[in-house]
């Protein structure tokens, strides 16, 4: 641990206890190697997070892209793809393998290194500090470290694409036995061990961050900050973290075993199964279907450490543009709490299809049917919060309100998948591939851009650029549903997941031309995220400046802190809090800040 | 209404130690979904029985105590008795060692009785026997890697410390990995 740890884990365990804490400016002096790369700023390591999973984002949105051309346009060759991807497309279309190759990175990239590390990382990281009224993490040292193992399983990750048998491509789930034996498949070879590699330093990564993320939320409060005070941000980061430290080791224990099937010959997942060029195994009596059990169990708490955080944010966004206080607070926390607690009974609804006890299914699909009830409280909350509210349509309020629309259209087919019977049918079909992008991945990503674009002002201390910002609201959002909601009839008419080419495929010719339209559409929305990109680092360097300490006119104490934070958050004492984040629109006055003390004529006060 | 009455009490855990509980509830759902996976495929087909290696006995009698030096070392620190507390921490860290290499002793005495551990004659019984022990013998390895750095501490002329905290982090961990053990132990012997 280093001595800055503990100097400021003292700092503001003094604020606790006298208030008297002194001035903590920091007097060293800060290179360019300690302000930029090893920064234990949290700050600092927020831009890290985030700017590595912009970097990541563009390459699964640019896989995603390539593999929707071979859907899109099975017929047709692109010789300009031979020579981005050489033997990947010989004669410029995709192979079979680069295409299953494209799939399989494409969802392990976005699922672990975008939703996750890029965005409760970042979020996570910059705001529960500034938010809880604390200098820094409670262990800046661990925090760095949980940024250079994500980059170190980002390197790995990388390199896997490189070489010469091409990365894992037996599908982000990584299910044995295409995992397990590297004659399965040639990415089953030496890519699949680098994903596992790359995967194992992630988790590490997310436990180091988690960890100090919860200690943080519940030791580092300032004086005032109780926990029915804190915004709920801050309350979606912590269920997150929790979330993330009691699923990921469970999906360590699954991977360890699986390197042992891999590479010392047991049988934990591997039977004696037969495969084509090799013959039968040695193994005996593995169940690949214990693989799946210890990876669901992780898996479903997954989706959830994705969505809570643009919950967190929506439901504050939301909130100070409206000018209304978030309706039911109390309500919102708790529905946080049973998603939590329902995220980790509900993994077998993903394994109807495995030969699953039909009993034991029941019980699982009443359990996942449970989740609709705090989805629904959260969803009238935010609603309510909107209703008769004096509206400002910032780019970050259009993506909070994007995203209360998405996770509605995706969560009510969740209702559906949910049903064993009728997942009997959708299982595996674009039925699920729409379902889940639409509440899982592209509601997550817009929870992130209302983030980012109402944020960027305390990042940065400048402002994004609000035409360039509507001009990406709009196209992505209606993207999104042209995108996704064609999939629902897809899968409906039971066209699988998965396939190379749909076009040979008697049952689903007809989707041809649909098939092209989506690709089409999802062409158009990768080109505008570029345009964010291009609006979020020219705005970096010439965006309008900021020149208030509270642009937003919002309640929460971030936006205490001067324009341009330094490593410590406040010059001078930590500010005392005395009220909850959502006065907005009480006793006459517009917004009333957590530090302003509680008037003698005041009306009931949190 | 929940006001300030949490937040003015005088005495807070420290978030050192905070943070190392609930990472020891994030290593509880590794073994947790270790051990799952054990019982799930001990109720499937071909599962190997045998006998856990009698070495096991000594080697829970030699982390039990081990917990116990841990805890005079602890309160060595307090009292100030800095050499009681090297010699302690020292004798904590060797049983350590020892801990693992009796296991070490377990394994090779199972593969002695022709009980593959892996391998493609192993039977996932010995398997899991094997990984999960040898997780906890890792675990174990990194208590001692962080009772030798509190021992160069301790000699280190530099710097003076007297917070008790690194060594109450120490010593919590090493009574987790202690009764980890003995859980795993009982699982075997009794559960599994």
């Amino acid at each position: 641990m280093s001595n800055e740890a503990v100097v400021h884990a003292h700092g503001a365990v003094t604020t606790h206890e006298g208030h008297g804490d002194h001035h903590h400016e920091h007097h060293h002096h800060e290179t360019f190697i300690s302000k930029y790369v090893f920064s234990q700023d949290h700050k600092m390591i927020a831009k890290q997070f985030l700017i590595t999973g912009m970097v990541w984002a563009v390459l699964g949105g640019l896989m995603s892209v390539l593999f929707r051309l071979q859907l899109g346009y099975p017929d047709a060759t692109f010789p300009w793809l031979e020579d981005i991807l050489g033997k990947w497309a010989k004669g410029g279309r995709i192979t079979p393998e680069a295409y299953y190759a494209l799939v399989t990175t494409h969802g392990t990239v976005l699922v672990f290194f975008v939703l996750t590390a890029g965005l409760s990382g970042t979020f996570a990281n910059f705001l529960i500090p500034l938010q809880v009224g604390a200098r820094d993490m409670a262990s800046p040292f661990m925090n760095m470290l949980s940024y250079w193992f994500f980059f170190a399983a980002s390197i790995v990750m990388l390199s896997s694409m490189f070489v010469e048998t091409g990365p894992f491509s037996g599908g982000w789930t990584a299910y044995p036995p295409l995992s397990a034996l590297g004659d399965a498949s040639p990415g089953s070879k030496i890519g699949m061990d680098m994903w596992l590699i790359s995967m194992a330093l992630f988790v590490v990564s997310s436990l180091l961050g988690g960890l100090n993320y919860i200690a943080t939320v519940l030791n580092m409060r300032t004086k005032g900050m109780s926990m029915t005070r804190l915004p709920l941000t801050i309350w979606a980061l912590f269920f997150t973290a929790v979330l993330g430290v009691l699923s990921f080791p469970v999906l360590f224990s699954g991977f360890i075993l699986l390197i042992f099937d891999r590479n010392f010959g047991t049988s934990f997942y591997l039977s004696d199964i037969f495969i084509n060029g090799v013959g039968a195994l040695p193994n005996e009596g593995g169940s690949a279907i214990l693989y799946q059990h210890l990876f669901w169990f992780l898996g479903h708490p997954e989706v959830y450490i994705i969505l809570l955080p643009a919950m967190g944010m929506v439901s504050e966004i939301l909130s100070v543009n409206s000018r209304k206080p978030i309706f039911g607070y109390m309500a919102m926390i708790g529905s946080l709490f049973a998603i939590a607690i329902l995220a980790f009974l509900v993994w077998a609804h993903h394994m109807f299809v495995t030969g699953l006890n039909p009993f034991l299914g029941s019980i699982f699909v009443l359990l996942t049917l449970l989740i609709a009830v705090p989805s629904a409280i959260k969803v009238f909350n935010w609603l309510t919060t909107l209703w008769r509210g004096n509206i400002r349509f910032t780019p970050g309020m259009m993506f909070a309100i994007g995203f209360v629309s998405l996770f509605i259209s995706g969560g009510l087919t969740g209702i559906w998948l949910g049903n064993s019977a009728l997942d009997i049918h959708l299982h595996d079909t674009y039925f699920v591939i729409a379902h889940f992008h639409i509440v899982m991945g592209v509601a997550s990503m817009f929870g992130m851009f209302a983030g980012i674009y109402h944020w960027f002002p305390k990042m940065y201390g400048k402002y994004l650029n609000n035409t360039m910002g509507y001009i990406h609201f709009w196209v992505t959002i209606a993207g999104a549903y042209l995108i996704f909601w064609p999939m629902h009839y897809e899968g409906l008419a039971g066209m699988p997941r998965r396939y190379y080419d749909y076009s040979i495929w008697e049952s689903f010719k007809q989707f041809v031309e649909l098939n092209r339209f989506i690709s089409t559409v999802a062409m158009i929305v990768f080109a505008v995220q570029l345009l964010f990109l291009f609006n979020f680092f020219y705005s970096i360097f010439k965006g309008r400046k900021v020149t208030t300490l509270n642009p937003w006119g919002a309640n929460t104490l971030e936006w205490t802190t001067p324009i341009h934070p330094g490593h410590g958050n406040w010059v001078g004492e930590i500010p005392e809090v005395h009220r909850w984040a959502y006065d907005y629109g009480k006793d006459g006055k517009e917004f009333i800040p957590q530090t302003t003390p509680v008037g003698a004529d005041e009306s009931d006060h949190h | 209404m929940m006001t300030t009455v949490q937040t003015n009490e005088p005495k807070r855990i420290h978030p050192h130690k905070f943070t190392m509980w609930v990472a020891m509830g994030s290593i509880v759902m590794a073994f947790a979904g270790l051990t799952s996976a054990y019982i799930v495929k001990k109720n499937q087909s071909s599962w190997l029985e045998f006998d856990l290696p009698v070495v096991f006995w000594y080697s829970t009698f030699v982390i039990l105590i081990s917990s116990v030096t841990m805890h005079l070392a602890a309160k060595a620190f307090k009292a100030r008795e800095m050499g009681r507390y090297r010699s302690l921490i020292t004798i904590t860290a060797a049983l350590g060692v020892l801990f693992i290499v009796l296991q070490y002793l377990g394994f090779v005495d199972l593969e002695a009785n022709n009980i593959a551990l892996v391998g493609p004659k192993s039977n996932s019984a010995a398997s899991f026997l094997f990984v999960i022990t040898g997780l906890h013998m890792l675990h174990v390895l990194g208590g001692v890697i962080a009772l030798l750095v509190m021992f160069v501490r301790a000699y280190s002329r530099k710097t003076k410390t007297y917070s008790s905290v690194p060594v109450e982090v120490a010593g919590t961990y090493w009574h987790f990995v202690d009764v980890l053990w003995i859980y795993l132990f009982i699982f075997y012997n009794w559960i599994g």
